[in-house]
């Protein structure tokens, strides 16, 4: 299947490794991830005030280059530009007057019609694929993991890709895999998000909950699918050394190709905590 | 006595100050017919150095638009203000202490971060360049796209003057350039290999035979050349 | 810093204009507060930040809590009277941000910072911080 494909601006950057398993998975698995031509950051956060329309340009540009292509689905990965874009797309389809001027603003592209929709990665594997068919050659057995989903992936629920109160898909998917999943409370506790440029002291406060929190319950490692909380879990371990044993922090789609049996390099260099030696140890890696 | 051809004359406003000037001109020469001398905001007059960005207003319409003041004819009725200079931030660095990692140009110019996509900077820019796509390349760290983008870029900066975020585009668009050529662009192995040669002396006895000869031998010397080596 | 606003207008005016939603209907049972992950690290919890608002306060825009805010939508999730307290949050800030007073000097960051700061942080970061 194909499918228009949003990376995002640091997907690009710090955290290619995230979009360069999910290619290579994508590969594997028969989908065609159709990146979009030319498209421009989603504004990485959804405007919520009433009254402003040009914070919705950046998100709604987007839409129209999916329609450009002749589609009426896109997929991304990171959380935050699914969140912004899924927001933003809803505010649109519901608000007709919103939408007519922010066209006739765009007065340089065509109209968006609204008739879009974003997909996460993770809804697409479940409804295309279906997390029971596939294909694992090497089941991450032996490892435990605990799925962290943060906020934006479940909240508000109008985008929600899961129970926003008590999510599982991740889990699912982890658990097809062969890995041993536990449970967490603290599973979409925000990570503290965009203050980790200049209130490292809140970001540092939640990284050291929701991890000391997933090592009590036995975790190994953390999985994800936002590089905002990547960053934040793995990154700022840096100044909780003295307070925490390390965690390898890892996105979904690395499990996922390593599990598929996918050769090639699966970005651990781009982590702080490297989870090569975890991985080793578990007979993972080859 | 013949009578001379007179042009036919328009209205134009220069800084909300009505002038009759012949039709036909650019708007740098209309201000000039209308007395204005330029000290600043005046270079090349050949739509190259970018020095004479102007704003102005079609008669009967609301839209600002932007021009290069050497470029553009006037119109009747045409309400304009050149803008000579945009005090824009400009980010003190070194080339050669710098790399062309993706972070490069947002940790000198963070403001590309408050980047919202609304294209305002294109629609501004006299050379037509896609403005807001080399902006988002450089937030992405793709030095090379930022710099193909911008190469007829002439820095009149109309886009910074309109930017909601006061981003300085054409600040970054050079930035990008000279990471593309210092790191990124292939080098040209013949280019260093000619330097070395010529250092070694190589050519030195030729050049010298050149420089002693008189016209007569120099122009004999170029028509008798052997093209075919 | 409390801004000038020319209207004469309430601050629970103001801030339904801009937020879009229904403030008075909060009753203060205290779930957002319960569930606020930067909770702890607030002066004012975000159930007494809608009390502030409803009494006409303005000195609710000094507080920290409006910046310290992560905008994590738990507290909308979780409202028994949906109130969007996220949108509330906001549109605290932009009385603010608005008045042209910006929460943080991007060119006093450190250059080090900012070349391992992933995109997607100094984007969101800005949107909430600047105007």
């Amino acid at each position: 299947m194909k499918i228009p494909y949003y990376p995002g601006c640091t997907l690009k950057s710090t955290a290619k490794n995230f979009e360069d398993t999910t290619v290579a998975v994508s590969d594997a698995l028969g989908i065609e991830l159709l990146e979009l031509e030319r498209w421009n950051c989603c504004g990485t956060v959804y405007c919520l005030a009433s009254d402003d329309l040009m914070h919705q340009l950046a998100p709604v540009r987007n839409l129209i280059r999916v329609q450009e292509m002749g589609f009426d689905r896109v997929t991304t990965l990171c959380s935050m530009c699914y969140n912004t874009l899924e927001q933003a797309n809803q505010l649109v389809k519901e608000d007709s007057e919103k939408l007519e001027k922010m066209n006739s603003f765009m007065d340089q592209e065509e109209d968006y019609k609204g008739g879009v929709t974003v997909t996460h990665y993770l809804t697409l594997l479940k409804e295309e694929i279906g997390f029971e068919n596939l294909p694992v050659k090497t089941p991450l057995k032996g490892l435990t993991v605990v799925p962290y989903y943060g906020c934006l992936l479940l909240r508000p629920e109008e985008v929600s890709i899961d129970n926003p109160e008590n999510p599982t898909i991740m889990a699912e998917l982890l658990e097809a895999l062969g890995a041993c999943v536990v449970d967490h409370p603290y599973k979409l506790e925000c990570c503290g998000s965009y203050h980790t440029v200049d209130h490292k002291d809140v970001v540092c406060e939640k990284t050291y909950s929701i991890l000391s929190s997933a090592q009590k319950r036995g975790a190994e490692a953390v999985v994800l699918s936002c590089p905002l909380c990547e960053f934040n879990l793995d990154f700022r371990q840096k100044d909780l050394e003295k307070e925490l044993a390390p965690v390898p922090v890892l996105y979904f789609s690395q499990l996922l190709a390593l599990s598929l049996g996918l050769d090639g390099n699966l970005g651990f260099d781009q982590h702080y905590v490297n989870p090569e030696p975890l991985l080793k140890k578990k007979g993972l890696l080859r | 006595m013949v009578e001379e051809p007179r042009a036919k004359m328009i209205k134009v406003y220069i800084m909300g100050k009505e002038y009759e000037v012949p039709e036909g001109l650019t708007i740098m020469k209309a201000m000039e017919y209308a007395g204005y001398r330029f000290i600043r905001g005046s270079g090349c007059r050949a739509g190259f150095c970018g020095a004479c960005g102007t704003i102005f207003r079609k008669k009967g319409e609301y839209k600002f638009r932007t021009a290069l003041a050497c470029q553009t004819t006037i119109e009747d009725g045409m309400y304009l203000t050149e803008l000579p200079f945009v005090p824009a931030n400009k980010a003190v660095y070194s080339i050669g202490e710098l790399t062309a990692a993706p972070a490069t140009i947002v940790s000198l110019y963070p403001e590309i971060a408050r980047c919202v996509s609304c294209n305002t900077c294109t629609k501004a820019c006299p050379q037509d360049l896609q403005v807001m796509d080399f902006i988002q390349a450089a937030l992405r760290g793709d030095v090379e796209k930022a710099a193909v983008l911008s190469f007829d870029c002439l820095q009149c900066g109309l886009c910074a003057a309109r930017c909601p975020a006061d981003i300085v585009h054409y600040h970054v668009a050079q930035l990008a350039r000279r990471l593309y050529g210092k790191y990124v662009s292939p080098r040209s192995p013949h280019l260093e290999e000619r330097n070395k040669e010529i250092e070694a002396g190589k050519f030195d006895e030729e050049m010298d035979k050149f420089t002693k000869m008189d016209l007569e031998e120099l122009k004999k010397s170029y028509t008798e050349r052997d093209i075919e080596k | 810093m409390i801004p000038k606003i020319s209207e004469d207008t309430t601050l629970l005016e103001k801030v339904e204009e801009l937020s879009g939603e229904k403030v008075y209907s909060c009753h203060k049972c205290g779930k957002c507060s319960a569930g606020c992950p930067i909770g702890a690290a607030m002066d004012l919890r975000p159930h007494q930040v809608i009390e502030f608002i409803q009494a006409d306060d303005w000195t609710v825009l000094n507080s920290k809590t409006i910046w310290l805010c992560a905008s994590c939508f738990q507290c909308a999730v979780r409202c028994p009277k949906d109130v969007d307290l996220t949108k509330v949050m906001e549109a605290l800030r932009l009385l603010i941000l608005r008045s042209n007073i910006d929460q943080i000097e991007i060119n006093k960051i450190k250059r080090e910072e900012l070349e391992k700061l992933p995109p997607v942080a100094l984007v969101s970061n800005f949107r909430k911080s600047t105007s």
